[in-house]
């Protein structure tokens, strides 16, 4: 953003004056994350940089955490990090295909009481997680799924759904539906329409939303903290109790993971998102 | 014009306006059932469970259970002088049967909190009612204590009949009904509750701000910088977004510690002394700061969205019409970011409001806010009808917050990304 020649100079500050506001508030969104790398590779038990680490002495880096983190005696990491990823990719099935089905009626110009019904299925993603916490464990421990694998699972199927409601019929809302009357018109069944025209043009909001609950679900404390007994415990589970009770550099090395992560999850994300709107031709 | 011979038939000979009625109809019913499946689960595993929160939360049949004969026989008594025999009587066989099951001392304390002095009274009637004899329970109760002539504790009993109650609610603001049924608040020392509601409040507040006058200055700078460099700067956006809320908060405890960078940084530019650092966590100060940080990108994205709409030529025109920068932004700009605005305050308003894990971690005594209560009374206390009780007052309050934005913009105006 070079600026023109005649810029008067008080203007000129002030253009550089907002760069400088920019960059310190990036910062501030990002510099948070880079401060677990190295401290994960501390060789020493504290959670400050040592003076070796200062110095960039290689003594005083060690993979030392993250070896605790996969072979460590009590650890209980590889149980929660196969309870997050078999309850993350369960809810997130059943958050695609209930969402989706739903997205699908919807977007449909014959859904009587629209308004309506979209507030009910969005209402998860509005209603602060607390109050969720509470009904979805009242209704759990009712029919009996409390510290079970299924109630966590149906838990964030609840909160998981609104986010591929809301993907999905966006990118219903570009969607051509002449193209499906067609295929119908060429004697096209409807399953066989949805599975060649609709499904191939809506994936990519469809995988998106998606991703959106698979984070949630990852990513999700506060109702697992009132589901979850000893046998479901999970990642954000563990790490909640390690920062409450002893910050441990095992967390950091967690963390770390779980960071890269979160890039790969970014990168897929964006790369659907182009891939969206270029299907749905809104080129820029 | 229209007679009957003039309506278009179609191929089966049926009308074409009914044809197309039906046909409208079936296909309602099809885009109905697409959605019935998770409207259903929505409805039976959460909708319903919300409701049953409510009749958690006003549910009072301890005592009317405990009670039923006395209830019964009292319905007659008007409550202005000493009840009958009969109600003496009911009394005495349900007290009789709360003895032998050694459930009386609940509800000595319940009848406590109603009337004070009821307890001691309730025990001696349980040491003395062996010895009764049959009949004339009025005389015999009426003497193993004075108070029992006394009809205030009988209408303490009354008091106790409906099987629903509003006093968690009370409790929520830290008021209670008090001997004479009339609402006053609680002792000063005692008034907890509010103090928690405003913190909430005002942490909300001051969060959106924040995140608000951090947000419009990089969300202009993304919506106007070439692609090439704004969506590089989107990913600093975008990873923290995407990156676990517990790893966000873990980084702010390293850094906010009291040996932590934040504060090495203080002391190296001399702003603090090595031996007197500020305790910056455990606080109302970590809650602020990690909660913006970690509320920013919900403000950025629905900013940056709508911004991206906006024409780079308005504000070109409105200074060729003579307006300084200022006023071209303030009469142009401005005004068509304020669906944004509204979106991503409306969007961390409600985050921030109901937020738990981030205050319960850093925020320490001073700054948890309502949303822990309501934890601490679930998993400890369990008291689970208060905890209903406050969730519901919180709900009621989002949802209140959420009906004046949608009649100030409007919630169709909400852009996600």
């Amino acid at each position: 953003m070079a600026l023109p020649k005649y810029t008067e100079p008080h203007y000129r500050i002030w253009h550089y004056f907002y760069l400088l506001i920019c960059g310190c508030v990036f910062f501030f969104l990002i510099a948070p994350l880079f401060v677990i790398f190295p401290l994960s590779f501390n060789a020493e038990e504290f959670l400050v940089f040592s003076d070796g680490m200062k110095r960039l002495d290689p003594d005083a880096f060690s993979l030392r955490w993250y070896k605790d983190m996969i072979y460590g005696t009590k650890n209980p990491w590889g149980l929660a990090a196969r309870n997050s990823f078999i309850i993350a990719i369960f809810a997130t099935l059943g958050s695609i295909i209930l969402g989706t089905l739903a997205a699908l009626g919807l977007s449909s110009r014959h859904m009587p009481y629209k308004g309506l019904i979209m507030a009910i299925l969005i209402s998860p993603m509005i209603v602060p997680l607390i109050i969720s916490g509470v009904a979805i464990f009242f209704f759990m421990a009712k029919v009996g799924l409390a510290a079970t694998h299924l109630g966590i699972i149906l838990a964030h199927i609840i909160l998981g759904t609104p986010f591929v409601v809301i993907t999905v019929t966006a990118t219903l809302s570009g969607f051509d539906h002449s193209i499906t009357r067609a295929a119908s018109s060429l004697g096209s069944s409807p399953y066989n329409t949805f599975m060649k025209i609709t499904l191939p043009l809506i994936l990519p909001g469809v995988i998106s939303g998606g991703l959106f609950a698979f984070v949630t679900s990852f990513d999700e404390v506060v109702v697992v903290l009132f589901l979850a007994g000893l046998d479901n415990t999970t990642i954000p589970i563990q790490m909640w109790t390690g920062l409450r009770e002893q910050l441990s550099p095992t967390i950091l090395a967690v963390a770390t993971c779980l960071i890269l992560l979160s890039v790969f999850i970014l990168l897929t994300a964006e790369l659907l998102r182009r891939r969206s709107e270029r299907l749905r031709g809104i080129n820029r | 014009m229209s007679s009957e011979t003039e309506k278009i038939l179609t191929t089966d000979g049926i009308p074409l306006e009914e044809s197309l009625k039906q046909a409208e109809k079936k296909n309602k019913i099809k885009a109905f059932l697409l959605v019935a499946p998770l409207l259903l689960f929505l409805i039976i595993t959460y909708m319903i469970p919300i409701g049953d929160m409510f009749s958690r939360s006003i549910d009072d049949k301890m005592v009317t259970n405990m009670l039923p004969k006395t209830y019964k026989a009292m319905e007659n008594w008007d409550g202005k002088e000493l009840p009958p025999e009969e109600v003496f009587e009911a009394f005495y066989l349900d007290y009789k049967i709360l003895v032998k099951n050694k459930t009386a001392g609940k509800l000595q304390t319940q009848l406590n909190y109603e009337k004070n002095g009821f307890k001691s009274v309730l025990k001696k009637l349980a040491r003395k009612q062996k010895k009764f004899e049959e009949g004339n329970y009025k005389e015999q109760i009426m003497k193993v204590h004075k108070r029992w002539r006394n009809v205030e504790y009988w209408r303490a009993i009354k008091r106790r009949a409906p099987s629903y109650t509003y006093s968690k609610y009370l409790k929520g603001v830290d008021m209670y009904s008090n001997e004479d049924g009339k609402i006053v608040q609680v002792s000063e020392d005692r008034r907890i509750h509010r103090i928690l509601w405003i913190r909430t409040v005002e942490v909300a507040f001051f969060v959106t701000l924040f995140c608000f006058l951090m947000a419009y200055p990089i969300a202009h700078l993304l919506a106007t910088l070439p692609m090439k460099y704004s969506n590089l700067l989107m990913i600093c956006v975008l990873l923290p977004f995407w990156t676990s809320l517990l790893v966000r908060t873990a980084s702010w405890m390293i850094l906010l510690q009291q040996q932590g960078i934040v504060n090495d940084f203080f002391v190296w530019t001399g702003l603090v002394a090595d031996d007197n650092r500020p305790e910056m966590m455990y606080n109302k100060t970590g809650t602020y700061v990690a909660m913006t940080q970690i509320l920013l990108p919900f403000m950025v994205l629905p900013l940056y969205s709508v911004m991206k709409t906006i024409s780079p030529s308005l504000m070109r025109a409105g200074k060729s019409l003579g307006a300084t920068p200022a006023v071209a932004f303030f009469k142009v700009y401005f005004p068509l970011t304020i669906p944004g605005i509204g979106a991503g305050c409306l969007l961390v308003f409600i985050l921030a409001i109901g937020y738990y894990i981030t205050p319960a971690l850093v925020g320490g005594a001073s700054g948890t806010l309502i949303s822990n209560q309501i934890a601490y009374h679930m998993k400890s206390t369990l008291d689970w009808s208060f905890a209903s009780a406050m969730g519901l007052m919180l709900l009621t309050g989002v949802l209140v917050i959420y009906w004046i934005y949608n009649k100030l913009v409007g919630v169709d105006n909400i852009k996600l990304g």
